[in-house]
């Protein structure tokens, strides 16, 4: 166990270095300096500014700098927004991105496990069809355009919830939904499948020939078996719902790190960019690893050697 | 009782060699999928729909009237009309015709990541699972560290450096895509290595790269399909996405995402300019889903729930 740990956070620590070192080089590469600007700056002024920054030092020595900084999680200042920090920033939209990805993880598990479960019940009645052609254009309209059709039917044809902003809780509800869409629908076609196989085991056909009533045999039996490979799923539903809120949020004119991220880009604040992309990779590599450990607790059947047997 | 006598035992002559006779015509393996695929109506439909897809994103901008990039400001956000079919944007332009060259873009950086997915994985799963142990414990270590790094994050990273374009995106999708096509190919050839025939190829004199590749990847064919099916929808998934927040093909150029994000403020009052984009994104990536669940299917019956 504590070999596999040891392993896997190795691993994990050659993964982060990379990306951090990746994204450093990458971001160095691209010409011109922060500073470069239309107006004419004074040399002493840039001179000045670059020592600030420390960006008159060696390439090397920025790195080795940048490194020591990531470790002591100071991820630098932004270029174009003066006054702020990328850790501001971060504190600023993590929870609120937060909020929103756990809303729509929650709507995407239970909403997706229900409809799977229905679906496997009543496999091959209308139910079974209704909730698959659901899941199947769920998994097929990508979220950018839900959430617009979403604002056009719901904010501006019925007036049923508001059209953008992030203030209570009716504004939060077309957002995850639009987020939870394509989760929802690939958890639901696993459940459904994963069902139906457990359904035809034995062990199925020994509780109910015991006179255990359906209902048992469905919660107890089935439906805990039948969501062990769901869980398996919880890692990448995270880093789903993480590059989905890049674009939600945006479209819902909602403050969080997802939107700070995508304006950066268009800004070109390459410190800000920087930082946020360690930061999600660190955030979606550590949890990886915790679904990972979860799913080899939740069932012994796992060996916890790695490797070796496919 | 009746008596049984001698003529009730009567020798009911059996050719032996019409037992050995084959009633019906042989169905190669690859027959037998198009036959199941051919009773699937729903990866019909979904088919056809491709196919006239592919088509039109190739002879409609040949033959439209209107080109993409002819601005007309006096003519801007036009209403659906005979001439402009599908309306004009914010710049005058044809909405209809860019709406194809759209279908061309999505079209080719879908086809082109899954064909280099489909190259590296093939070969790098191939070696790693052919030789096993060593090579393949660290092969498979190294695409385990490639594959931990989040793959948009990659891509986004690469578009922001580098000159935004077709061939960029197709770089960036490709950068980790192949890694889910090698683990598939692996885990198939470490089952298929054990077989009878390999060690009949071996005995025979064949050399690794031709058990390699003549018997091992050809037996191997079936997943490796069903994975491509599913690898073309998600890389125009991806490129619209990436359009969608401003990392895609530039000006004039425009993706089917670039043409919904520029229809998206003007929702309220030009809903067309949002509306052809979305629908022809979404229509594709269900007849590509579609299609790939049928391929499933009509490949590995076994997989059918």
């Amino acid at each position: 166990m504590f070999r596999y740990l040891g392993k896997r956070i190795l691993f994990m620590a050659i993964s982060l270095f990379l990306i951090v070192t990746s994204t450093f080089f990458l971001m160095h590469a691209i010409p011109g300096g922060p500073f470069t600007s239309e107006k004419k700056v004074p040399e002493e002024i840039k001179k000045a500014l670059e020592a600030k920054y420390g960006l008159d030092k060696p390439l090397f020595e920025q790195y080795t700098d940048y490194l020591v900084d990531v470790i002591q999680w100071d991820l630098g200042p932004s270029f174009t927004e003066k006054s702020s920090t990328v850790n501001d920033m971060i504190n600023r939209g993590f929870p609120v991105s937060a909020h929103l990805g756990l809303q729509a993880i929650a709507i995407a598990v239970f909403g997706g496990i229900t409809l799977g479960v229905i679906a496997a019940l009543k496999h091959n009645k209308w139910q079974d069809y209704t909730g698959m052609i659901i899941a199947v254009l769920g998994l097929s309209v990508p979220s950018f355009i839900l959430a617009t059709f979403y604002q056009y039917v719901f904010s501006i044809e019925l007036g049923w919830f508001p059209i953008a902003k992030w203030e209570s809780f009716e504004y939060t509800v077309l957002p995850s939904l639009a987020l939870a869409a394509s989760p929802l629908a690939f958890i639901a076609r696993l459940t459904r499948s994963n069902m139906i196989e457990v359904l035809g085991q034995d062990y199925i056909k020994t509780a109910k020939s015991k006179g255990l009533s359906s209902f048992v045999i469905t919660v107890k039996h089935a439906i805990r078996n039948a969501l062990l490979p769901v869980i398996t799923y919880l890692g990448p539903l995270i880093a789903n719902v993480l590059t989905g809120s890049f674009v939600i949020e945006r479209i819902f004119g909602i403050p969080g790190l997802g939107r700070e991220f995508v304006l950066s880009i268009s800004n070109r604040d390459y410190t800000v960019i920087m930082g946020t992309t360690v930061f999600y990779s660190i955030l979606l590599v550590v949890l990886v690893l915790l679904v990972d450990l979860a799913y080899t607790f939740v069932d012994p059947r796992i060996k916890l050697a790695g490797g070796g047997k496919e | 009782m009746q008596q049984l006598t001698k003529e009730h035992f009567q020798p009911i002559s059996v050719d032996l060699r019409q037992a050995e006779q084959i009633s019906r015509p042989s169905l190669s393996f690859w027959a037998d999928a198009w036959r199941r695929l051919k009773q699937n109506k729903v990866a019909m439909v979904s088919m056809i729909f491709l196919i006239a897809l592919i088509v039109c994103a190739i002879f409609v901008p040949m033959m439209s009237s209107n080109d993409y990039f002819t601005t007309d400001l006096a003519g801007k956000n036009k209403k659906p009309s005979a001439e402009h079919w599908f309306g004009t944007d914010d710049l005058g332009r044809d909405v209809f015709v860019r709406i194809w060259y759209g279908a061309r873009i999505s079209l080719e950086v879908g086809f082109a990541a899954a064909a280099i997915d489909l190259v590296v994985g093939v070969i790098y799963g191939g070696i790693a699972g052919f030789y096993g142990g060593k090579i393949d414990e660290a092969m498979m270590r190294f695409a385990d560290i490639l594959f931990a790094i989040p793959y948009l994050l990659v891509v986004i990273l690469l578009l922001v450096v580098f000159e935004p374009g077709v061939g960029t995106i197709i770089l960036a999708l490709t950068l980790t895509g192949w890694i889910g096509m090698a683990r598939i190919v692996r885990g198939q050839m470490l089952q298929l290595k054990q077989q009878e025939y390999v060690l009949a190829a071996r005995s025979l004199g064949a050399d690794d790269m031709r058990v390699l590749f003549k018997h091992l990847v050809p037996n191997s064919l079936g997943p490796i399909i069903v994975t491509l099916s599913l690898t073309v929808p998600s890389a125009i998934f991806a490129e619209s996405f990436l359009s969608f927040i401003g990392l895609g093909v530039s000006a004039p150029v425009a993706s089917w995402g670039t043409m919904a994000n520029e229809g998206l403020p003007a929702m309220k009052y030009y809903p067309w300019r949002l509306m052809f984009p979305a629908v022809f994104i979404s229509v594709t990536m269900l007849a590509f889903n579609l299609f790939g669940d049928g391929i499933r299917d009509a490949v590995d019956p076994r997989l059918r729930k």
